[in-house]
């Protein structure tokens, strides 16, 4: 196979991503849409689509769609209407999904976002509410599926790309973009993992100046953004070998195998379903005035794109440091939070994208799972200052705040971590070191300073590293230039 | 005298003087089935145990001394079978549903209980509500009271010839292109289709669901008004429920139709009316006129691309209503299926009955990619003109009348290999679930012993003047008074 770089081929993608939105209850019954219950708990007549049940639309599960279409920049339908999608399928009861055919709920929308250093908007073509399925469960063996309904009729949004996408590096970063608006908005969890993200990729390969959409192929079963960057990786490789190899790309369902790193067929075009879309009787249109859009638009908190820039304007953070940050709406908030306690908004900085997210990706955590507080932050860079501690102790401590929350004042105390400045008592310390260590004395000595760094660590090292490092450093060589 | 054929305030009265008790009643109706629902099938299931269980409850109330009644305390109800009762098994007259235990009520089922009426049954109708004649009951069809060799007409034909029969005091049917109406004026009784919205469809099972709408058969137009004060009303649970105020529909029952503006659709009277119905109707208008009302001619000039609209419009929203019966999770599952599409396929075979699988195939043609512009769209296009004719017939009159059905019910097996014969009789029917609004058949006389329906619409939600006109006629005239001889 060709490598990605030698391409004479440019990568178009549009990305089709479902979105659940966190309500109380699902979209058109009272039934909890909480996320791990015993399977088919979480169920009655109208969901389970039983004979002589009708749909009732849940006005929480219409706000957040709003707000969510809002975020992306869409303009908000004044009046719409739910469709049926009619197909036959175990995991959906009704034998038809209650969606949006042709008058969503938000359309012609956009988001920017970044890859290598410049900035570029992608379309949304449209925003759209509709009811998920259930859940299958293929029975080892093949001898059985079972199904549960819980997740039947939880509210999604799907919120459908222009193919405006020209990499697969891009289609994540869409899609990272996507998350945090939706994190921002706080209308769902969004997390791939259990499925309140998932998403469909359509791509295709043409010759660099050709207007037209060469044949595309539809990519399903992505379930990571890794997944979704390494599936279009490699459609691009497989798409441009048969081009090179003067062949037609079939347009056609695609499976991505996480396992195998590869894409298979699923069904081609003659297969694909004819939904016979149609106006959902048993629902009402959908008025959706002025007041009520403004009404959930003041909702809509400062968004990442505001929040980086306000953070590289008031707190002159590097672009790079406040697109991180801000990429999370609780990373952005406790970097805000932060600055309640302090002014040092870089110390801050420094401190989250070095040790905050080392720690969180070293241990597989999410900010989340992080207990440490603004006002902890705040204390630890104060305890520095004064001199109460090393910078060395601080990541000691700063670790123990994000496993326990525990303020660092109290850390310090507990486990006896004070900075010793005591002269005398470092003195002691210094002597035996210079005593042990002969070899390095000689060569500072004879020039060789580094060697002056190897005996700082070794009284640092007998101190526990409660020793003020630049105290023992002084004190070293005050007793070698004697 | 049967003991149904006292009116409702003489039955509450002689409850209340202990003269007589709800299981008096139920006891009636169910010796009543017992002796005639052998030649007239209207039953597909009787709830002997439940009945008189509910009927002791009733008269132990009345014995504690509580006089709190409901509007139908005591009465002895039938309910077609596609109206959800919980824990009483509700077919659709499908086999498909043969061993379906619903595990909800219907709401107009809570509403019948709480007005404290007695549920005897559940009713015979052409399977899914599909059909004019119930014939196509996936069980057996039921007969005409008045000639057993002849069709109840349908789909509620056997909430029709029930009542008709005197086994229950009254019955619940839906109509969704007539099937209310016609099975009444077959059967020579009141069949009220109330307007779209006033009645909760929540657990009616759907058959066309922009069309389908519950309402009472009854033996005389003060039933229906009782009936009707009892089910209709908003429900959240139907969110094309209407939030409309529901009146006194009992107390605006007067005779009075001075002034009344009728219009008379040309278009009722054409081609395919049998002269002896058509000699009836217009004998029942010049009652109305003697009444005081004035008749004048109108056209509804839509009137015949009505019947084309409704198939398609029907058979769309069927085809996707019945999709759900697919042996996953309730109903009957083919036993010999070896994967997926073989459950669907076999179980949805056998399940249903032929008329049924035709309308899901043209349903399912009219919705397909290609062919929805020209079928569905331009069927709903059809629909909008359908209702502009009623609106503007609408702004000069109070009424419309003219023939439920333009024939007088056909004999079993007559029509049953033409089914587009057959989907002639709802010709007179039809437009008005199209345009959403309310109408009523009344019996207006006999033609060779079978009885023959006035159709009396009404502007939506306008009940009132519907039920008052009915009323009017049905006052002045002998019509409701005859039964048939079983």
């Amino acid at each position: 196979m060709s490598t990605i770089t030698d391409t004479k081929y440019e990568t178009v993608i549009g990305l089709e991503v479902h979105v659940e939105l966190h309500t109380k209850t699902k979209i058109f019954c009272g039934c909890s849409t909480a996320f791990g219950a015993p399977p088919n708990t979480h169920t009655c007549p109208v969901c389970l689509g039983h004979p002589g049940v009708l749909p009732v639309l849940n006005r929480q599960a219409v706000e957040y769609a709003m707000k969510a279409a809002m975020a992306l920049n869409c303009e908000i339908a004044t009046e719409c209407k739910f469709d049926r999608k009619n197909y036959f399928y175990p995991d959906l009861p009704k034998a038809y999904q209650i969606s949006q055919y042709d008058q969503p709920i938000g359309k012609n929308g956009w988001i920017e976002i970044e890859v290598g250093g410049k900035t570029k908007r992608i379309g949304i073509n449209r925003v759209h509410l509709e009811e998920d399925a259930g859940k299958l469960t293929h029975v080892e063996g093949g001898f059985a599926t079972l199904v549960d309904f819980n997740r039947v009729g939880t509210p999604l949004i799907e919120i459908v790309s222009e193919p405006d996408i020209r990499s697969p590096e891009e289609a994540r970063a869409y899609l990272e973009k996507l998350r945090a608006i939706m994190l921002y908005c706080e209308v769902s969890d969004v997390k791939m993992e259990e499925g309140s993200l998932r998403c469909d990729a359509n791509i295709s390969l043409r010759p660099y100046g050709q207007h037209e959409f060469g044949t595309k192929a539809e990519l399903k079963n992505m379930n990571s953004f890794r997944g979704v960057q390494r599936g279009l990786e490699y459609e691009v490789l497989r798409q441009t070998d048969i081009l090179e190899n003067g062949g037609r790309v079939v347009q056609e369902t695609r499976r991505w195998d996480e396992a195998q790193g590869k894409t298979f067929s699923m069904r081609s075009k003659e297969e694909a379903h004819d939904y016979r879309y149609f106006p959902d009787p048993d629902l009402v249109l959908l008025h959706i005035d002025e007041e009520w859009k403004e009404r959930v638009r003041s909702t809509i908190p400062e968004l990442p794109d505001a929040r980086k820039e306000r953070y590289t304007k008031q707190y002159g953070l590097p672009e790079y440091d406040a697109g991180i940050i801000t990429s999370s709406k609780k990373l952005a908030d406790f970097f805000e939070e932060s600055l309640r306690y302090t002014s040092d908004a870089k110390a801050v900085s420094n401190w989250i994208m070095g040790e905050l997210l080392g720690y969180l990706n070293a241990n597989n955590m999410e900010i989340d799972d992080a207990k440490i507080t603004g006002e902890g932050m705040g204390e630890l860079l104060g305890l520095i200052e004064k001199g109460t501690i090393s910078n060395k102790i601080a990541k000691t401590v700063f670790r123990e705040m994000i496993a326990t929350g525990k303020l660092p004042q109290q850390i310090v105390e507990e486990q006896g971590l004070v900075q010793i400045s005591d002269e005398k008592a470092i003195l002691e310390v210094v002597d035996r070191v210079i005593e042990q260590n002969p070899q390095s004395v000689a060569d500072i000595r004879a020039g060789k300073t580094k060697a002056v760094g190897f005996l700082v660590g070794q009284v640092m090292k007998e101190t526990k590293g409660k020793a003020n490092p630049g105290l023992v450093n002084k004190l070293i060589m005050e007793r070698l230039d004697r | 005298m049967s003991l149904f054929d006292l009116r409702i305030q003489e039955i509450h009265n002689r409850l209340a003087h202990k003269e007589l008790a709800v299981s008096d009643l139920v006891e009636y109706s169910l010796e009543r089935i017992r002796s005639v629902d052998g030649k007239i099938r209207a039953f597909l299931t009787v709830d002997e145990e439940g009945a008189r269980a509910a009927a002791r409850t009733l008269d132990n109330q009345m014995r504690d001394g509580d006089n709190e009644r409901g509007l139908l305390f005591g009465l002895p109800a039938g309910i077609k079978d596609n109206i959800v009762t919980q824990g009483l098994r509700t077919t659709c007259a499908s086999k498909f549903l043969a061993n379906y235990r619903p595990i909800y009520n219907a709401t107009v089922m809570d509403r019948l209980n709480r007005s404290q009426s007695v549920t005897i049954g559940k009713l015979n109708m052409d399977e899914f509500a599909m059909g004019g004649s119930n014939e196509n009951s996936g069980f057996h069809p039921t007969h005409n009271p008045w000639n057993t060799n002849h069709v109840p007409g349908g789909s509620s034909g056997g909430s029709a010839a029930a009542v008709a029969a005197g086994e229950v005091y009254f019955a619940l049917g839906s109509d969704t292109g007539g099937s209310i109406r016609q099975p009444a004026a077959y059967c020579g009784i009141v069949g009220l289709k109330p307007t779209y919205g006033l009645v909760s469809r929540f657990g009616l099972v759907a058959f066309a669901s922009s069309l389908d709408q519950i309402g009472p058969l009854t033996k005389n137009v003060e039933d229906a008004a009782y009936v009707l004060q009892a089910i209709a009303g908003h429900d959240p649970q139907d969110s094309t429920s209407a939030k409309v105020d529901i009146p006194d529909y009992i107390s605006a029952l007067t005779e009075d139709l001075q002034g009344l503006r009728i219009g008379i659709p040309k278009e009722y009277f054409g081609e395919g009316i049998d002269p002896q119905v058509k000699e009836a109707v217009l004998a029942a208008l010049r009652e109305l006129e003697r009444l005081g009302a004035v008749c004048e001619e109108v056209s509804l000039p839509h009137t015949k691309y009505a019947l084309a609209a409704y198939y398609l419009i029907a058979s769309s929203e069927a085809s996707s209503n019945l999709a759900r019966f697919d042996g996953v999770r309730y109903g009957v599952r083919a036993e010999d299926a070896d994967n997926l599409l073989d459950v669907y396929r076999k179980s949805r075979s056998a399940g249903f009955g032929p008329e049924v699988k035709r309308r899901i195939m043209l349903g399912t043609y009219a919705l397909s990619s290609g062919y929805y512009d020209a079928y569905y769209l331009k069927a709903q296009k059809v629909r909008t003109l359908i209702k502009q004719d009623f609106d503007h017939i609408f702004e000069r009159y109070d009424v419309i009348a003219g023939p439920t059905v333009p024939t007088p019910a056909f004999r079993i097996g007559e029509q049953v290999g033409d089914p587009l014969t057959m989907y002639l009789n709802d010709i007179l029917t039809i437009p008005v679930n199209l345009a959403g609004i309310p109408a009523i058949s009344v019996p207006c006389g006999l033609v060779n012993g079978l009885p023959v329906g006035l159709q009396i619409i009404g502007k939506a939600f306008d009940e009132t003047t519907v039920l008052r006109t009915a009323y009017a006629f049905e006052q002045a005239t002998e019509h409701h008074k005859r039964r048939p001889q079983l």
